[in-house]
């Protein structure tokens, strides 16, 4: 027992633990018993639903691992435009300069006050109307375009806030030795903070990941879900698919997410760095993040 | 320009938006709270449950959670939460996935307050004779809850915006009128920036009340 807030437990407190247990564990079967039930009496667990994701590669080869790609591509491609971007916001909401700071914190808190489905709504829209995408690649250019803005200034706040976590000293050091602003941001400040801001990186890539899936569900973008709604008309197994399609992408994004906290328990141990660390939770200002997620 | 403004109802779409928003904070702090309490109380059953639960809820999309609601529990399974007509199943529906995906933020904010209190509290509540739950509940989260509003307030803007999400299942919120106008009217523009507009005054306000409301309240240490 390690925790501060109760005591080494002794006798009583063991025997009323186990009460405890044992009420909660009744309570956790009543509820696995009801969702069984309920399965069970609407013939959802019948095994002709679960056979196309345990015996043969068809289910997977048709629908799920085409709609994965297009998940991933989808992600992928808005975090590597995003990122840059979110550099360019971040450090120019940083800058000295009145008409450089202002326009980019209004960009910024702009963008994350509104829903990434608004953004990709509008996106969608906006490739019908103004340019001669053709309409099966306008679905995928606009969940990507939605996600860019959205991200481009969650990731501006991340870079500010690694920037703003390095100690002091870094650049009242470079410019001491005459370096010129440009020049410390480029070679003192952004190298040391990109260690720091990493964790952070990793973990609005589980947002990213998490938010490709509105972009099927409203904008018919053929991704992972899309594409296992797709699968469960054809087979007839809607609740079997949903719950492959979860598991799924809670494998996916655990990993990102243990990947993240693995990183950030190695960069606060390492010797190299500041030893400052950003968490995503560091980096969430007025407007907040999706997390949520859409998040966070 | 802002004609069409006349044959939609734009200002009844965004309450549908505050109601899910209100309806899911209530119901995802409450139980984002439990959640709170079972991972960091003595028994390691609950304990495993509380981790498990936001483990894998924050890692499903919201997307996924809020259609499994509509397609797997009600039109598979056949749970209408008691409403007759589709409209009132699909907002509670609604409601309910965005609470279960909430309450995991909720936890995590919650415990990241919990955190913020000095080991000191808890260790003078027990050497008083306070058991955990006295501890927790007189002692512990009364601090940790006021450290809490400002990632609470985060979890509150997320979810105002991820109500959107509520159109992929039929619900008649701001995105969902969005699309409706897009689909019938010309001025992608002005309907966007009406939609941007509603939006920025639900978050911003929010964000900059709480946040001042946050500072007001934090304990002074």
């Amino acid at each position: 027992m390690t925790s501060v807030l109760y005591d080494v437990q002794g006798p009583r407190a063991k025997r009323r633990n186990v009460l405890y247990t044992a009420v909660f564990l009744i309570a956790l079967a009543a509820v696995a018993w009801w969702v069984y039930k309920s399965f069970d009496d609407k013939g959802q667990l019948a095994w002709a639903l679960w056979k196309p994701f345990f015996s043969g590669t068809e289910a997977y080869t048709t629908y799920i691992w085409p709609g994965l790609q297009k998940t991933l591509e989808a992600a992928a491609l808005a975090m590597v435009v995003a990122l840059p971007l979110g550099a360019v916001l971040g450090i120019a909401r940083l800058s000295d300069h009145l008409w450089v700071r202002v326009p980019a914190t209004i960009v910024i808190e702009f963008f994350r006050a509104i829903p990434v489905l608004v953004l990709m709504i509008f996106g969608l829209a906006l490739f019908a109307q103004y340019t001669d995408v053709s309409s099966d690649d306008r679905p995928f250019y606009a969940v990507v375009t939605g996600l860019v803005l959205y991200n481009a200034s969650v990731l501006a706040e991340i870079v500010r806030a690694g920037i703003l976590a390095l100690p002091k000293g870094q650049s009242e050091a470079a410019l001491a030795i005459g370096l010129r602003k440009g020049q410390m941001m480029r070679l003192i400040l952004l190298p040391q903070s990109v260690t720091t801001m990493l964790p952070a990186i990793v973990s609005q890539l589980v947002v990213i990941v998490k938010d490709t899936a509105l972009g099927g569900a409203v904008l018919t973008f053929p991704e992972l879900m899309t594409s296992a709604n797709t699968m469960a008309g054809y087979y007839g197994n809607m609740i079997a698919s949903l719950t492959v399609v979860a598991v799924i992408f809670v494998v996916i994004n655990f990993s990102l997410t243990s990947f993240a906290s693995w990183l950030e328990g190695r960069l606060r141990r390492g010797k190299k760095s500041t030893g400052a660390v950003l968490t995503v939770e560091d980096t969430v200002g007025v407007a907040g993040h999706a997390g949520t997620g859409t998040a966070a | 320009m802002f004609d069409f403004l006349d044959k939609y109802d734009v200002l009844g779409a965004f309450w549908t938006t505050v109601q899910l928003t209100l309806l899911s904070a209530a119901g995802s702090l409450v139980w984002g709270t439990l959640l709170a309490a079972m991972r960091v109380g003595p028994v390691p059953l609950m304990r495993g449950f509380g981790t498990a639960y936001v483990n894998i809820v924050r890692n499903i999309p919201l997307t996924v959670i809020i259609l499994f609601s509509s397609l797997g529990l009600n039109q598979n399974l056949g749970i209408s939460l008691g409403a007759n007509d589709f409209d009132t199943i699909n907002f509670r529906l609604a409601v309910l996935g965005l609470i279960v995906y909430t309450s995991a933020f909720v936890c995590e904010a919650i415990r990241a307050g919990i955190n913020t209190v000095p080991v000191g509290q808890a260790e003078a509540a027990r050497a008083i004779g306070l058991s955990f739950p006295q501890v927790l509940g007189l002692v512990v989260l009364p601090q940790a809850l006021r450290a809490a509003v400002g990632p609470l307030t985060n979890a509150l803007i997320a979810l105002t915006k991820n109500t959107t999400v509520a159109a992929a299942i039929g619900v008649a919120e701001a995105a969902f009128l969005m699309k409706k106008m897009i689909e019938n009217e010309a001025e992608l523009l002005a309907i966007s920036a009406v939609i941007a507009f509603g939006f920025v005054c639900l978050t911003l306000p929010t964000g900059l009340i709480l946040g001042w409301v946050g500072k007001k309240v934090a304990v002074k240490r």
